[in-house]
């Protein structure tokens, strides 16, 4: 399992690398180049990324998170989300790493097989971070106006965080 | 939409940490995210070089061609109106590979190459075209075939079969792709037709 995703990074560059020189290419100077332009990728992301980290940050040491996670936890249970993965649904959009914190602080509390760390499970492996993902591409090709990105993205992580809680009740519990 | 939630985000929490006397973790926030944000972008520097080398090496070697052709039948009907065999669509596909392998840190740069290359070819300004968006909710969306990470964690955690769940994260991953594709293709519609 861990094993696949240990192989997977080092097969794409082996791949990558056997055709180029194969083909006879510059595979060395042609790598560099591409490089030069990674230094500026990175650097286009960072207003974005500034941004983007400081209002979470703010957002969160105010404690208006954890306000908007008691007041969504009972329309949760109504759609058989369970209140305690309610933080991981609300900060798994907008925070990689807080997701993860949450993430792990469910698994050694409930355990990995119950059923709500198996519901966690699902939904940090079937989600990404809707917002990071948006301020960085839309930020490095300097596009100001979203237009229908961000409900359509919020739409499916709405449907992947209620799939997550059905297909574990439905696979494991029925 | 960014400046209602930038705004909204920052004054709201400012508001709240103010009235639940929560002032000096805000303040503390405000100067400390700031910091964290070069830290992370430094720490992506290195794999941003790596991945924009190997994108040049499997350009000029003719291989993202390759796999561009192999998925066009997919990709053509997703993104209308892009060329195939271009360059746009030619970093799409290395994005979307990247992200089906679990390559998250490969898909970032490779989808802002698909983004500068998408806004080149449909000569777009300050708006985003309905194909970026469609692109950008992709990857907002979860392609992850298998979830190294959380299988990392699960295993850690002290479970004997962490990819019990896969059934679980497919259903639900593929939903929620296909619910983004259509509800970005519905808003794209609708807003074309005014």
């Amino acid at each position: 399992m861990s094993a696949l995703g240990d192989w997977a990074i080092p097969s794409v560059i082996f791949l990558i690398l056997l055709a180029g020189w194969l083909r006879g290419i510059n595979v060395f100077d042609c790598f560099l180049e591409g490089a030069r332009e990674g230094i500026g990728t990175a650097f286009d992301i960072l207003p974005s990324l500034v941004a983007l980290i400081l209002s979470i940050g703010i957002f969160r040491a105010s404690g208006a998170l954890d306000l908007l996670t008691a007041a969504a936890a009972p329309l949760a249970r109504l759609l058989l989300i369970p209140g305690e993965v309610v933080p991981l649904a609300l900060l798994r959009p907008i925070s990689g790493s807080g997701a993860l914190v949450i993430f792990q602080d469910l698994l050694t509390r409930f355990g990995p097989d119950s059923m709500i760390g198996r519901i966690a499970s699902v939904m940090e492996g079937s989600t990404e971070t809707t917002f990071y993902t948006i301020a960085v591409y839309y930020g490095a090709a300097s596009i100001r106006r979203t237009r229908h990105t961000l409900p359509a993205a919020l739409f499916a992580d709405l449907t992947g965080f209620l799939m997550s809680a059905l297909t574990v009740r439905w696979l494991f519990y029925s | 939409m960014m400046t209602i939630l930038f705004c909204g985000m920052i004054l709201s929490g400012i508001l709240l940490g103010g009235l639940t006397g929560r002032m000096p973790q805000v303040s503390q926030a405000a100067i400390e995210q700031s910091g964290e944000a070069v830290r992370l972008t430094l720490s992506l520097l290195g794999n941003f070089c790596l991945w924009g080398g190997m994108m040049k090496v499997a350009e000029q070697s003719g291989l993202t061609r390759a796999a561009a052709r192999a998925f066009a039948p997919l990709t053509r009907r997703l993104f209308r109106g892009i060329d195939t065999g271009g360059a746009a669509m030619r970093a799409i596909t290395m994005n979307l590979t990247a992200n089906l392998l679990g390559l998250g840190n490969a898909a970032t740069p490779l989808g802002i190459t698909a983004m500068k290359e998408l806004k080149k070819e449909e000569r777009a300004h300050n708006a985003a075209t309905d194909n970026m968006a469609l692109f950008v909710v992709m990857n907002t969306a979860s392609l992850q075939l298998i979830p190294t990470t959380t299988a990392m964690l699960r295993s850690a955690a002290g479970c004997e079969h962490p990819l019990d769940i896969l059934p679980s994260v497919w259903i639900a991953s593929a939903v929620s792709v296909v619910c983004g594709i259509v509800m970005a293709k519905l808003l794209a519609g609708r807003r074309a037709k005014r």
